[in-house]
């Protein structure tokens, strides 16, 4: 169990989860994670798809930070802000969209937040309040509040479920190109193989819980042909698990 | 003894408003017993009401030998006055806020430290709302408190204040005079509730807006 952040380093981040069990009130321990190990290095975008409730958001915690109890390490190679979309939104239901984003980002330019909340269609909820807001705006809002900061790790746990198609399109658009703009390595917890495969340079599979990892994919160019070919080993591994995977 | 016909008289009034009113706006009296007996058998009632005794009878003790350890250490001075008060006041205030810090959202919580929020800006803008509504309920009840006592220690034992004034009054049989300190004090009472009190629960509560 230790973490570490050299800073104003360049490594990789590195993951070394032994196993994470929760304590049970009735049979002992509930076992969630398993052997998730892996490395990424800085910059690159790694893509989880698994079935519900095999712990992807679980592992997700445990890189943030938030879950300290677990067998193994965390390392991470390179310092920097983490920005992170939960599950939920988790706004401050007291501040209003606006300040919302600005309590994380103080150092974010009228400039950049402008074009930030035009991109999320949010310019016209700047000042309501996340109570005034449906799911799929308060969403909005959470995904302006990790790409405001400066995140050299950004966390992303199904950031583009309930929205329409569209949208969810431009979003997935704005982040390929939040993440070309600079380095930021980025974990993304998804249930769309095609999300996956269209935003991340290596996919992970996971299995049912206890999770581990059942294949790494490397994602390199994205013509028809090496798409299908991924499309094609997803279907060869999750099938051969007979895990559902929609 | 008025008691029986007292206690009659409020039945007879009770079960003729509630068939005035109807069964949903004021259940009649023998609706009323079912629950009590329903309750009763389950247990809760008993429960419930032995929780609530225990807090009523520590507190009120706790509250009794304050004010007279108070008056024995300190005198019948100012000091003591206000410190038996002051004293008196602070559990409840205690205890109001502690529901408050145990109310608090471990998911905002975890969003301020993800998002590394410096430690004095998660406390005015994550814990602090949280904690504001049960500070604005520490703060009345504990006004409401504090004017009582203020009050019940004026009369005690100060020779001024609005409490000394009306136990004088009450001496010389003055109701004309107890009436009129007692009509200024609850206008000054209510304006203080009017004009800061409410205004402040007011902006602290103005992000509970009902959806557009």
């Amino acid at each position: 169990m230790s973490d570490a952040h050299p800073a104003g380093e360049c490594g990789p981040l590195d993951i070394r989860i032994v196993r994470k069990s929760f304590a049970r009130t009735s049979d002992g321990r509930l076992e969630v994670l398993r052997d998730i190990a892996f490395t990424l290095p800085r910059g690159e975008v790694a893509a989880f798809v698994g079935p519900s409730g095999c712990g992807k958001t679980t592992m997700l915690r445990i890189i943030a930070g938030l879950d300290r109890d677990y067998e193994g390490s965390v390392v991470r190679g390179f310092g920097g802000a983490v920005g992170m979309v939960f599950q939920e939104p988790r706004l401050l239901p007291w501040r209003t969209v606006e300040e919302n984003v600005r309590l994380v980002a103080p150092g974010a330019s009228e400039a950049k937040l402008t074009t930030l909340f035009d991109t999320l269609e949010l310019t016209p909820h700047r000042l309501h309040y996340p109570g005034q807001l449906s799911l799929g705006l308060a969403r909005r809002a959470a995904l302006a509040r990790a790409f405001a900061v400066e995140a050299s790790l950004l966390i992303l746990d199904e950031p583009f479920v309930s929205l329409d198609d569209a949208l969810a399109m431009r979003l997935r658009g704005e982040l390929v190109k939040l993440i070309e703009s600079r380095p930021v390595t980025t974990l993304l917890v998804t249930h769309d193989v095609e999300e996956a495969i269209g935003l991340a340079d290596r996919l992970f599979l996971l299995s049912a819980s206890p999770a581990r990892i059942l294949a790494e994919l490397p994602i390199g160019r994205r013509d028809p042909a090496s798409t299908a070919a991924i499309r094609a080993e997803v279907a060869r591994v999750i099938g051969m698990r007979s895990v559902s995977c929609a | 003894m008025l008691r029986v016909p007292s206690i009659a008289l409020l039945l007879i009034t009770w079960y003729a408003a509630s068939l005035f009113a109807g069964e949903r706006l004021l259940p009649g009296p023998e609706a009323v017993l079912a629950a009590i007996v329903a309750e009763a058998r389950s247990g809760a009632l008993a429960l419930h009401l032995a929780a609530t005794l225990a807090r009523v009878a520590l507190a009120f003790s706790l509250a009794m030998v304050i004010i007279i350890l108070a008056y024995i250490w300190g005198g019948l001075t100012e000091a003591a006055a206000i410190a038996a008060v002051a004293v008196n006041k602070l559990p409840n205030t205690i205890v109001t806020i502690r529901e408050g810090a145990r109310a608090l959202d471990p998911a905002l919580d975890e969003m301020a430290r993800v998002f590394a929020m410096p430690r004095a800006r998660a406390i005015r803008h994550v814990v602090m709302p949280q904690v504001a509504p049960y500070f604005a309920a520490a703060a009345r009840s504990g006004l409401s408190l504090v004017w009582k006592i203020v009050l019940v220690v004026e009369l005690l034992g100060r020779p001024n204040g609005v409490g000394f004034e009306m136990g004088i009054a009450f001496q010389l049989f003055d109701v004309t005079r107890i009436i009129a300190y007692a009509l200024v004090f609850v206008a000054v009472m209510l304006t203080i509730e009017t004009v800061v009190v409410q205004p402040l629960e007011r902006r602290a509560s103005r992000w509970r807006v009902r959806t557009a």
